[in-house]
């Protein structure tokens, strides 16, 4: 595995959006900490190349404010994992952070947008 | 911030632990199955997941309160050096403990007879009434006694400032009859007296308007601790099955009990029976101030506001209250009195009056005994620091920031001044109580709430914070402040210390040496003070006097027959074994209260102390009568009036004339007719009811011709017998033949004592402080010379190799002291001359500014530095030179 370095081909992932990210793979279901980055590799084709340790600083974070919850639980191949869930909450922050997210993303994508003369 | 997390960190670092280790247990595994080897696969996972410390340390970080967890690291460091160091800590410790502890002591005391408020509800709203400048003595005063009755039921009667009112007075009666006879100080109050204070009972009921009735009334309150001492804590029934007392000749039923916190309105002085007041036969006396009027101001209005109605009402209230049988002058200046209103929230308190300025005196003195703990802790911290210039310049080198260092050596001062501090709190609580004992007179316990609560903590608190600024910040700021690079040279060999090295210990000693002079000062004043009044000579005999009062108003001898028991009780205590003579007073010396009567000669008028006593009073008092005759029982109740006078009422009412023959006239009082009386003899000026004040006029009269005799006496005993045993003989003979006749005694001189209580506890105190102060000062112009010296060795070798005399060093070394302890001593005696202002008052036959005192207490200071400097200055003189050139 490959640690993104310069950014040009992987770039790293925008402070913040990690949460983002976070919460809306767990929209998807309950998840444990190497689900969810593998999850977040995949789903992005492998752009997004998190260095998985660092997942765990941002799922202790968003306990912490009570938008996920945890439970200990059994992993596919019979293994103990600490599991995530989305609560109420996290839910809620997710529709807002999305909904920050695209108009972030419309508004770069006017300005990048071809000149018409 | 959050203290859930903070608290469970530790917790939390392990579960986080756990799910790191499960995370590459699983991506291992996942490794595995894709075909690597079970150690590739246990790399890639690592390396995938990253360095496994670093994000514990995040999420650890996350979790901890950052300036608290180095706090915490920069005390475990600080408890760390003082350990090894034990002697510093001790010290340290114990200075600080003895500092904050008699501080902490001394404002307990404060707070209880000054601060605190009465324990009811919204004592703020309390405010009392009185007489504008007091009654200037008019008709008789009783302890608290501000008003009168009939004055009390006008005020509340037409008043409007108050949503209630109450007035209470407070006397010391007895239960049990005669030698069975107990003390109780009794509380009257008026009925609204507990519902305007808002209290519940803490059993049965509290005293009610309807309580109040005509003499004799029969329900009663007693206070908690009363109840618990006396009556068991027996359970108050109610409809007769009560508990019933003979208090003060009536049969009174307990119907309830106050509250444990509720003493009543006199701070210092628990009641123990509550009684309500009583419509007597006769109309109430309009000259007996016997009442404190109280009342709850209306919310709506100031304490400005009612002052201005009492005003207002003045004129109508004093003129329907004029009492009888008093000279045209006298009521007009009674109809010109004017009420005002005054805050009452603290209740009110002789004690308060009493100790008021020696308590804040005594706060002043303990902290400046703090002050100089603390510059001592300071000299001590300094000295610690430089010998940590190196370590400190390593850090600094390394990277450490200053403030950080800073940090770290304010933790270390925290730390001691902590430690100080709580061993000072548990300190002080002994030592208020051992105060409060100390300002208790014999056998009449001073009763105080001395309370361990917020306030006090509080106090530490703030005492310990400044403290530790005090001696903890200077040094700190110090050390923090040196230049790594020429730190670590300096602390090489062959360098002497620069001047301002020392200039910050220079300066705390001479603060130091000044503080211990002004407290030395401070202690010589109240020592000679007390000592002046304890070698006093008043004028008559003190030893060998045992005071007796004896009351008869038990028994059923008519009113006639009165001055003939009186006579009867004093020959049986003459007859006494042991007795050398005894004599009867209506006014007993040296101990208070007082007696007056206005009296004109020729065109003199003005007043004189009166008392009537027995023929043999100026002989058992050893008092000379210096012109003309004493008494002798040739003067009866039918003989010419006759008076001998003192040598000041000579002067003040004869001019200094030859007194004999002239007469003298009383004004009319009540009971006391107008009287001329022949004046046929005269004795020195001696002391009338406290040893500390000037002698005023006084004029003896023959028992025999007292026009108002009571049903009791005083009795003075002289006798070689110890006043225990006279006591006990005095109270069997009179036990025997007369037990319904109540008893009792004391010795004169243990009275003046306890009267002394308060120069007492001002002379040990202040005496104890400046010892201390001076103790203090002199360990800390040792270390700091011992230490200069130490930091000159290499100095002093050079000079002595090179041939200087050993007295040239001890010279060199004692100029240095002697000039610190000139600027110290003059400055000390500069700040003795301004702060003794404040104390004058307090001392008795000698000024503030007294100049033996000074040079007293400046000779005595500079003998203790001289050889606190001596002796560091010979262990330099003694310098081997070589082993000190050596010597890195």
């Amino acid at each position: 595995m490959r640690r993104s370095r310069t950014g040009a081909t992987e770039p790293e992932i925008l402070q913040g959006t990690l949460d983002m990210l976070i919460l809306q793979i767990l929209a998807l279901g309950p998840g444990h900490g190497h689900t969810i980055a593998h999850a977040i590799e995949r789903r992005s084709e492998d752009v997004l190349q998190v260095e998985h340790g660092s997942l765990y600083p941002a799922l202790h974070r968003l306990e912490d404010r009570g938008w996920i919850a945890s439970f200990w639980g059994t992993s596919e191949n019979n293994r103990k994992a600490r599991y995530y869930r989305l609560t109420t909450g996290g839910r809620k922050q997710l529709s807002e952070e999305t909904s920050r997210w695209e108009r972030i993303v419309r508004a770069v994508n006017l300005v990048l947008r071809p000149v018409v003369e | 911030m959050s203290w859930r997390r903070f608290i469970r960190r530790r917790w939390w670092d392990q579960e986080r632990a756990r799910e790191i280790d499960a995370y590459l247990e699983i991506e291992t595994a996942d490794n595995v199955a894709r075909g690597m080897s079970l150690r590739e696969a246990a790399a890639a996972a690592r390396r995938k997941f990253g360095n496994p410390g670093l994000v514990r340390e995040d999420i650890y970080r996350m979790n901890t309160i950052g300036w608290l967890e180095s706090i915490w690291q920069d005390l475990r460091y600080g408890a760390r050096l003082l350990r090894l160091s034990p002697g510093f800590a001790v010290v340290a410790i114990a200075s600080l403990a003895l500092g904050i502890g008699a501080n902490t002591a001394i404002f307990q005391l404060l707070d209880a007879v000054r601060l605190r408020s009465l324990p009811v509800r919204n004592p703020q709203e309390l405010a009392e009434v009185k007489i504008v400048g007091g009654n200037h003595g008019m008709g008789l005063n009783q302890q608290y006694g501000e008003l009168t009755r009939p004055l009390w039921q006008l005020i509340r009667d037409k008043q409007q400032a108050f949503s209630g009112m109450f007035a209470w007075g407070v006397n010391q009666r007895y239960v049990g009859k005669g030698s069975q006879m107990r003390h109780f100080n009794q509380l009257l109050v008026s009925g609204d007296f507990f519902a305007v204070l808002g209290m519940r009972p803490w059993r049965g009921r509290l005293l009610i308007a309807e309580d109040e009735g005509a003499c004799p009334t029969s329900a009663a309150v007693v206070s908690y601790s009363y109840w618990q001492s006396e009556l068991g804590g027996r359970d108050i029934g109610s409809g007769g099955a009560g508990i019933k007392l003979e208090a003060d000749n009536d049969l009174v039923e307990i119907v309830g009990v106050t509250p444990p916190e509720f003493f009543g309105m006199v701070v210092g002085q628990s009641f123990d029976i509550a009684r309500p007041f009583c419509r007597p036969k006769d109309a109430l006396r309009r000259d007996i101030y016997e009442v404190s009027v109280m009342g709850r101001v209306r919310r709506d209005w100031s304490l400005q506001r009612a002052s201005a109605e009492m005003e207002a009402l003045s004129p109508g209230i004093f003129e329907a209250t004029v009492p009888p049988g008093r000279d045209p002058r006298t009521d007009e200046m009674y109809k010109h009195f004017r009420l005002g209103v005054y805050p009452a929230s603290g209740g009110v308190s002789a004690l308060r009056e009493t100790y008021d300025r020696s308590l804040w005196l005594l706060l002043g003195i303990t902290g400046l005994v703090l002050l100089i703990a603390c510059a001592n802790l300071a000299n001590l911290m300094l000295a610690r620091a430089s010998a940590r210039e190196r370590e400190i310049a390593v850090r600094l080198a390394l990277g450490a920031s200053r403030g950080r260092l800073f940090r770290q050596l304010l933790a270390e001062s925290g730390l001691v001044a902590g430690m100080g501090a709580a061993l000072g709190i548990a300190l002080a609580q002994i030592l208020s109580r051992a105060l409060v004992w100390s300002i208790s007179p014999e056998g009449e316990a001073v009763n105080l709430r001395i309370a361990t609560d917020w306030r006090m903590l509080l106090f530490a608190a703030v005492v310990t914070a400044l403290t530790c600024v005090v001696f903890g910040v200077v040094p700190a700021l110090r050390s923090t402040d040196s230049q790594p690079a020429s730190a670590m040279k300096a602390g090489g060999r062959g360098m002497t210390a620069g001047r301002e090295r020392f200039s910050l210990q220079r300066l705390m000693i001479v603060t130091q040496i000044s503080v211990s002079v002004v407290l030395l000062v401070g202690a010589l004043l109240f020592v000679r003070s007390f000592r002046n009044l304890m070698t006093l000579d008043p004028g008559m005999r003190e030893g060998g006097i045992t005071f007796a009062f004896l009351g008869f108003w038990q028994s059923d001898l008519a009113r006639e027959r009165w001055p003939e028991f009186q006579r009867q009780l004093l020959e049986e205590v003459q007859a006494i074994p042991g007795v050398l003579s005894a004599a009867t007073t209506t006014q007993a010396p040296l101990r208070g209260g007082s007696w007056e009567h206005s009296v004109r000669t020729g065109s003199i008028e003005g007043n004189s102390k009166f008392t009537w006593i027995s023929p043999d009073y100026f002989r058992t008092m050893g008092i000379p009568v210096v012109r003309g005759r004493g008494f002798s029982r040739d003067d009866t109740a039918t003989s010419q009036r006759v008076a001998v006078v003192n040598q000041t009422f000579v002067r003040r009412f004869l001019g200094g004339a030859d007194p004999l023959g002239h007469t003298l006239r009383t004004a009319p009082e009540p009971n006391y007719p107008s009287t001329v009386y022949e004046i046929v003899g005269v004795i020195p000026d001696t002391k009338y009811n406290d040893i500390r004040g000037e002698t005023p006029p006084i004029t003896f009269a023959p028992a025999s011709q007292f026009p108002a005799q009571g049903p009791w006496t005083n009795m003075m005993i002289y006798s070689n017998a110890p006043p225990a045993a006279v006591t006990a003989a005095v109270k069997q003979r009179i036990g025997e033949k007369h037990p319904d006749v109540i008893a009792e005694l004391g010795s004169l001189q243990q009275g003046i004592r306890d009267g002394l209580l308060q120069e007492q506890l001002m002379a040990m105190l202040a005496g104890f402080f400046g010892l201390l102060a001076a103790v203090l000062a002199m360990v800390g112009l040792y270390g700091v010379i011992s230490y200069i010296v130490a930091r000159r060795r290499n100095e002093i070798g050079i000079r002595l190799a090179l041939g200087a005399a050993r007295g040239q060093v001890i010279g060199m070394v004692m100029r240095e002291a002697g000039k610190l302890l000139v600027v110290g001593v003059a400055l000390g005696t500069a700040l003795s001359l301004i702060a003794g202002r404040s104390v004058g008052s307090l001392l008795f036959g000698l000024r503030p500014y007294d100049a033996f005192t000074l040079l007293a207490a400046d000779g005595l200071l500079a003998s203790i530095a001289v050889l606190a400097a001596f002796l560091p200055a010979r262990k330099a003189a003694k310098l081997d030179p070589m082993s000190a050139l050596r010597w890195e």
